[in-house]
């Protein structure tokens, strides 16, 4: 009986034009799989959602379909983005994460964390040549360490290893900083598999 | 759901109790419950009716094995071998055939075709989709295509699951099951790097 319901079942079509290219714009997104209905969210999803506020999102819906592993998603991504009390300034978390999206070609996660990255560090220039050019840009030192490091993560199989945390070290990250880096691309890792597999993106408005 | 006594990164990691790993993940208290929140809530769930945990661990077991043959892929490979010694076999042998290199791929996007990079697809075999049988079968293609050529996923890929009887809740579920492992796998294999290395 599940297989008559599921075969019933199809994925949504768009005719919302590409972006071109990577970009710090306003990136859409649209679900290839039906979100939970807002009139249908339950406590139990609200928990998963963490922010009510997400319930607004067809991202969020979609994913509360399975609410707990969505709430500790949520938890641990905040985590490492936004606990900056210690550790890695905030910019170069969002370096790494745009890094590692920068690789595996997510575009939708690329242009946000490019944002994030442009604005904290004030430095969109060095943000832009790596959209445009890949983790091979030349960013200044430091920026490239974490660059590298996050790509060599985020290759399969994973490429990190002794060099990347020496160099790392060299350019002034500490442990800490550089278990941020590690966390920052891992994450990634995760985000861009769900980003790029259940739905896809929409170029900005204005360069549609 | 179970409280865990152990904590399954500080397991694959083999972190000394004093020494650098353990000392970083002290300081990110709400990281380490999540990431192992994350672990048991797909591990241990509340509710494996549209995706069983025996399945979840068969495609735990394919996707870190495709990833790279460290402690992560021994676990799950154990685990798996625990739930169905007999698909778990089946498995070992696709990630012996089925491993290439990652990430590749066809850019959808106009401005990025000059970057698109070819590489090994996935399909599984007669004899095995025999063995695993449909749906399991279409679970470890998308597996393979998550784990190596996301960039590559498209609506097609997802029709093709729920053709095989798939749920979209069940979807949901295997595409954070795959992509919360490609996450967990890193975390272990760049926090090892740093215990490594050393303070």
């Amino acid at each position: 009986m599940s297989e008559t319901v599921a075969t019933q079942v199809q994925t949504f079509t768009y005719d919302e034009p590409h972006p071109h290219a990577f970009t710090r714009g306003e990136v859409g997104w649209l679900p290839w799989l039906e979100p939970l209905p807002v009139d249908e969210l339950t406590d139990r999803h609200y928990d998963g959602l963490v922010d009510r506020a997400r319930a607004s999102s067809d991202y969020f819906r979609l994913l509360a379909r399975d609410p707990e592993i969505l709430r500790a998603r949520t938890l641990v991504d905040k985590d490492i983005f936004y606990n900056t009390a210690q550790g890695l300034p905030r910019a170069e978390r969002e370096l790494a994460a745009a890094a590692a999206s920068r690789v595996n070609g997510c575009v939708f996660c690329a242009s946000v964390h490019a944002r994030f990255a442009a604005h904290f560090s004030k430095s969109p220039e060095f943000v832009d040549a790596l959209l445009a050019d890949g983790v091979k840009a030349d960013l200044g030192e430091r920026w490239d360490a974490i660059t590298d490091a996050a790509a060599a993560l985020t290759a399969t199989p994973i490429a990190f290893g002794p060099a990347h945390v020496t160099r790392l070290r060299a350019t002034g990250l500490d442990e800490l900083e550089i278990a941020d880096v590690i966390h920052g691309a891992a994450f990634f890792n995760w985000a861009n598999r769900l980003m790029l597999s259940l739905g896809r993106p929409v170029a900005p408005p204005d360069q549609a | 759901m179970t409280t865990p006594t152990v904590d399954v990164v500080d397991t694959l990691t083999g972190a000394a109790p004093d020494g650098v790993v353990a000392a970083v993940r002290s300081i990110r208290p709400v990281t380490r419950e999540q990431l192992q929140a994350s672990y048991d809530a797909l591990f241990d769930p509340v509710d494996d009716a549209e995706f069983s945990l025996t399945e979840r661990l068969l495609v735990a077991a394919f996707a870190t094995g495709l990833t790279g043959a460290d402690a992560t892929a021994d676990l799950y490979a154990e685990r798996a071998a625990d739930a169905d010694a007999g698909a778990a076999s089946v498995i070992a042998s696709l990630v012996a055939e089925a491993g290439t290199a990652g990430p590749f791929g066809r850019y959808r996007e106009e401005g990025l075709v000059g970057e698109s990079a070819d590489g090994r697809r996935f399909s599984v075999a007669e004899g095995a989709r025999t063995q695993l049988g449909d749906r399991l079968a279409a679970a470890l293609e998308h597996t393979h295509l998550l784990v190596y050529r996301p960039r590559e996923a498209a609506d097609a890929a997802l029709q093709r699951l729920l053709d095989a009887g798939w749920t979209v809740s069940g979807i949901v579920t295997l595409s954070q099951l795959v992509a919360f492992l490609a996450f967990q796998q890193r975390v272990v294999a760049g926090l090892r790097v740093l215990e490594e290395v050393g303070a």
